[in-house]
């Protein structure tokens, strides 16, 4: 979508506690990452405009959303006159109505005709991979498939700008992957806004990441760069994450220098195609030689910072071609290893521990 | 064989339960007892009683949706607006639950009769509403409108704006949202007010006789023609309050049927 807009917003709500400035590029899908109560929700509800805060104002494109601080008067236009969809974390399809009519039910509020609408929903349901559920009624759809459709109702309603709120964390997770995918098709060129808790949303889906923090905004950057250095608490709990990435083998992931990490594969993971393997810093423990027994992910690795994290220790290791681990180390098990900066170790990860995840 | 939940309840609140169950039918079989089943067909159907039958079931109608227009904005507006001396309003819109129907019919004398608020006026342009037909349907719409807000109100409430709030990012304008989205999802409750306010006009008595009087054929419901004939004829009496038990137990079947599609 080559004509997507940008959005500048600026809001105030006192009695939320909420005050932040945020700004997304045409075309840029920024991940709104927060703990909960920072005022993700406020921050999508006032773009959307089923709430006023008391200052501030907002343009998409070279339209004025709301502007609450011209000396009182201020403007402010309907939401449903802002071209701007909202998705939840439920689907919220109307249950009285078919799929298709839910789809159609945006073109159709535009004035489309309904053969037209209908002709669009149908498109949009193909984009999706419903077009097979066009019949039926949401209370037989499983969640993941009302997820989908929900999507295809927002895109056939043309925002300008999209909001998802939390879009999978309802979801069964074994539902999340490909539904993830199909956002990210989808996501691809669109001016949008995710709020979510998951850092596989903000590392696939999201170009930028704001992480907002007591109202404000605490930081912001390229998604990588984030996670790689989060200068935030909230950035560096949701960091707390170690992310292989690479190609898809048959059950795990080979990265740039050549290391596999084996794993539990998803079902959408394709090999050959890009992939990225996640697993906890505790699933990662650490040796001085390789140990005995076949475990399946062993990688050679050189100890680079120890971070105290309370009664345990974060222990980052280097590996070939520069990936990077972090094991999650008690200060027993640290001073009987003996590891300092520098110490060559060998990592050993439980592959039942690591899921690979189309990238 | 249906499985049961343990209740919790002590044994002898089943005692003053099955009293008051039996409080409330022992008068419906005392009723029925008392039938003329040999005359029955020709008492509900002598003029006076098909008259007054018929004025019956096109008056409550009439109100039913006399309700329904006024009603469901008086709902909507109830429901997902807040304002200063809302909950003020809200009891006041419910008072004719509560008041006697007399009273009702009185204030509606002094409302639309000849020397009324409104009644001075329409009697110059030349309009005599009390003790006519639309007087009937004006007692009827009084006294059953909070039937069916309440009802929607509750409804609405329960419902939510959620979806109110998806329809309108997807750019529906606000009487998009209220006739495709708002209206269709609190269906069942609509109907069972509505049904509620049609009993409720169809029972009427009290504000009926105060305020529109009883001339046969014009203003003598059925409830008013039950009341004539308990002196003149005891036995129509009886045979015309069965007619109406029927239409109340029919009524409540409606109105669980509606509520059960949920």
């Amino acid at each position: 979508m080559t004509d997507a807009p940008a959005l500048t917003c600026e809001i105030a709500l006192g009695d939320r506690g909420v005050e932040l400035r945020i700004e997304i590029e045409a075309g840029e899908t920024v991940a709104v990452l927060g703990p909960n109560g920072a005022g993700k929700s406020t921050l999508l509800s006032t773009i959307a405009g089923t709430l006023r805060p008391d200052r501030g104002s907002a343009r998409l494109g070279t339209e004025t959303l709301f502007d609450l601080d011209t000396g009182g008067r201020g403007s402010w236009s309907q939401p449903h006159a802002r071209g701007i969809a909202l998705l939840a974390q439920d689907a919220l399809l109307f249950p009285h109505l078919t799929v298709t009519e839910n789809v159609a039910f945006g073109p159709r509020s535009r004035g489309v005709p309904r053969r037209a609408a209908r002709e669009a929903a149908l498109r949009w349901l193909d984009e999706v991979g419903a077009r097979e559920y066009a019949g039926r009624k949401p209370a037989q759809l499983s969640g993941g498939q009302a997820q989908r459709i929900s999507v295809a109702r927002a895109l056939a309603a043309e925002p300008r700008l999209l909001l998802l709120d939390e879009p999978m964390a309802a979801l069964d997770v074994t539902m999340v992957p490909p539904v993830r995918q199909m956002l990210r098709r989808v996501l691809a060129d669109r001016t949008s806004i995710i709020v979510t808790h998951d850092v596989l949303d903000a590392l696939l889906l999201a170009d930028r990441v704001v992480v907002l923090e007591d109202g404000g905004v605490a930081e912001e950057g390229p998604t990588a760069e984030v996670l790689a250095q989060p200068r935030s608490a909230f950035g560096a709990s949701i960091a707390d994450v170690n992310l292989w990435t690479g190609t898809a083998t048959a059950d795990g992931v080979r990265s740039a220098g050549g290391v596999e990490m084996h794993g539990v594969a998803h079902a959408a993971v394709v090999p050959g195609h890009p992939a990225i393997a996640a697993f906890a810093p505790r699933a990662v423990a650490l040796y001085l030689e390789a140990p005995v027994g076949s475990p399946r992910n062993v990688i050679p690795a050189r100890v680079r910072e120890l971070e105290p994290r309370g009664a345990t220790v974060r222990v980052h290791v280097a590996g070939p071609g520069g990936a990077e681990l972090s094991a999650e180390v008690t200060a027993a098990a640290l001073a009987e290893l003996g590891l300092v900066p520098g110490t060559e170790v060998v990592a050993v990860v439980k592959a039942t521990e690591v899921t690979t995840y189309p990238a | 064989m249906r499985s049961s939940q343990y209740s919790g309840l002590p044994a002898w609140v089943y005692v003053p339960a099955a009293a008051g169950a039996a409080f409330v039918l022992l008068p419906l079989l005392a009723l029925m007892a008392r039938v003329d089943w040999s005359q029955f067909i020709s008492l509900i159907t002598s003029e006076s009683s098909v008259a007054a039958l018929r004025l019956s079931l096109v008056t409550a109608s009439i109100s039913t949706v006399a309700c329904v227009v006024l009603g469901v904005p008086m709902a909507v507006v109830l429901a997902r607006t807040r304002f200063a001396g809302q909950s003020v309003l809200r009891s006041l819109v419910l008072l004719p639950m509560v008041l006697p129907p007399v009273v009702g019919g009185i204030a509606l004398l002094y409302t639309f009769g000849r020397r009324g608020l409104l009644g001075e006026h329409l009697e110059v342009v030349g309009l005599q509403i009390a003790f006519s037909t639309v007087a009937v349907v004006i007692a009827q719409t009084f006294v059953s409108l909070p039937f069916l807000v309440v009802s929607l109100e509750g409804t609405l409430r329960t419902a939510g704006r959620r979806y109110d709030i998806v329809a309108a990012t997807l750019g529906a304008k606000p009487t998009t949202v209220l006739r495709r989205v708002t209206l269709p999802l609190v269906l069942p409750g609509l109907a069972s007010g509505a049904i509620l306010a049609f009993a409720r006009a169809l029972g009427e008595f009290g504000a009926t006789i105060t305020f529109a009087g009883s001339l046969q054929g014009v203003t003598r419901t059925l409830p008013l023609e039950i009341y004539l004939q308990r002196e003149v004829d005891p036995d129509a009496a009886v045979a015309l309050s069965l007619v109406l038990v029927v239409v109340a137990v029919l009524v409540i079947g409606l109105v669980r049927g509606s509520r059960g599609q949920m």
